[in-house]
């Protein structure tokens, strides 16, 4: 199983939860779990299929969008972050 | 020769090697020190470039005034500017901005505009462009999407370690704009074309994240993820203590964002045998000395309500 830490702003689509586990081999996996058993979730997450502009995730610390996007790998007992995009730099 | 104005002492900043931080033998780690720019952060080089590009295309004439949403760096960099060339600017930034930066932008001659704490730098953007597009006496660099920003880190900053170094394995810097990045990342994937160009990035607490929806996030324009080789998310503890180890170790007092860039290119360089790692370092740690974090106990619970860079 993998821990999914949950952003505040998608909190009312899981009643609350800030972490979550479930289940999958690759982010895509991940997420459909998550959507599974949270659907509210899903359109917040997903635009067409892909991953939308403003939600970030991260796998081990690192940006899946540097690695191999909804196909990155994620292993067994690894922490998965989701972070809306935020502008920094000030 | 002596410089016509401090204008004249943007960029050029000196690069240095950490071999005490270094993580194994045969990696070479190399500092270059942004926080000597005359205002102390690489935002001299955008601010310069931004305002000089609109005087140029005819943009920025006498008599406009300079508007930024920025919580500190952007805006003592554009008092500089806007000072020597005879600007009036006003900064937007978040009420919960450090105490030395308000006082340094007055001292500056700047107008200040707070917009609220819970809204973060997306708060303050959102207030500049309404304002911006409220009131036609303003003109907006908006680093954000400004390409003169990228252009002054690829023309200057990586333009300096290119001519510096033989060779570039791994460039980390902080995310913020991207224009670091972008800009520095190209130079000197040009030069080296395997090098990685790295992305440090702050995990922001949950109260920075706030109660805002998902709609409100921003990513900037002149930031493309694409061009990013790794983007690595470090924790506001881990970032606090790599500004301590910097300090410890080299006696280099610097930001905390690039606390956060040595931690991420020391644990790239120990993903390596060998090579050349170089970390911008954005800025020097004056700044941030008010901070409450330097004496707590829990670093998190200190930082968790502010954007640090």
């Amino acid at each position: 199983m993998t821990t999914v830490r949950i952003p505040p702003t998608l909190r009312e689509q899981t009643g609350g939860e800030a972490t979550i586990s479930a289940s999958g081999e690759t982010v895509r996996e991940l997420l459909d779990d998550l959507t599974g058993r949270f659907p509210a979730l899903r359109d917040r997450i997903y635009a067409e299929g892909e991953l939308a502009r403003f939600v970030n995730v991260y796998v081990g610390g690192e940006d899946v969008r540097t690695k191999d996007g909804l196909e990155t790998p994620v292993g067994d007992g690894s922490t998965v972050i989701l972070l809306p995009a935020m502008a920094g730099g000030c | 020769m002596a410089a016509k104005s401090v204008l004249e002492l943007v960029g050029n900043t000196p690069l240095v090697e950490l071999t005490r931080l270094s993580p194994k033998p045969g990696i070479r780690l190399f500092a270059k020190l942004e926080g000597q720019n005359p205002t102390g952060s690489l935002k001299d080089r955008i601010a310069l470039a931004m305002v000089e590009t609109a005087e140029a295309s005819g943009e920025l004439e006498p008599g406009r005034e300079l508007l930024e949403p920025t919580s500190g760096n952007t805006g003592i960099s554009l008092a500089m500017v806007a000072r020597v060339k005879g600007y009036s600017l006003t900064c937007v930034m978040p009420e919960n901005a450090t105490e030395e930066r308000k006082r340094l932008l007055k001292l500056m001659g700047a107008k200040i505009v707070l917009s609220p704490a819970d809204q973060g730098t997306n708060g303050s953007v959102q207030a500049a462009l309404e304002l911006a597009g409220r009131e036609s006496q303003y003109y907006m660099p908006f680093q954000y999407a400004n390409d003169a920003n990228p252009r002054a880190h690829y023309e200057g900053t990586g333009a300096e370690i290119v001519g510096e170094l033989d060779r570039v394995d791994v460039l980390v810097a902080g995310l913020g704009t991207g224009g670091t990045l972008m800009g520095a990342g190209a130079r000197v994937r040009e030069a080296f074309p395997d090098a990685v160009i790295a992305a440090a990035e702050p995990l922001p607490g949950d109260p920075v994240i706030g109660l805002r929806s998902l709609e409100d996030g921003y990513v900037p324009p002149i930031l493309d993820v694409a061009k990013l080789d790794r983007k690595l998310l470090v924790t506001n503890t881990e970032s606090v203590a790599a500004v301590r180890a910097l300090l410890d170790e080299e006696a280099i007092f610097a930001g905390i964002s690039s606390g956060a860039v040595v931690h991420a290119a020391r644990k790239l360089a120990s993903e390596l045998d060998d090579g050349v790692v170089v970390c911008i370092l954005a800025d020097g740690g004056w700044k941030y000395l008010s901070a409450s974090f330097w004496a707590a106990e829990d670093v998190e619970a200190a930082m968790e309500t502010s954007i640090w860079w």
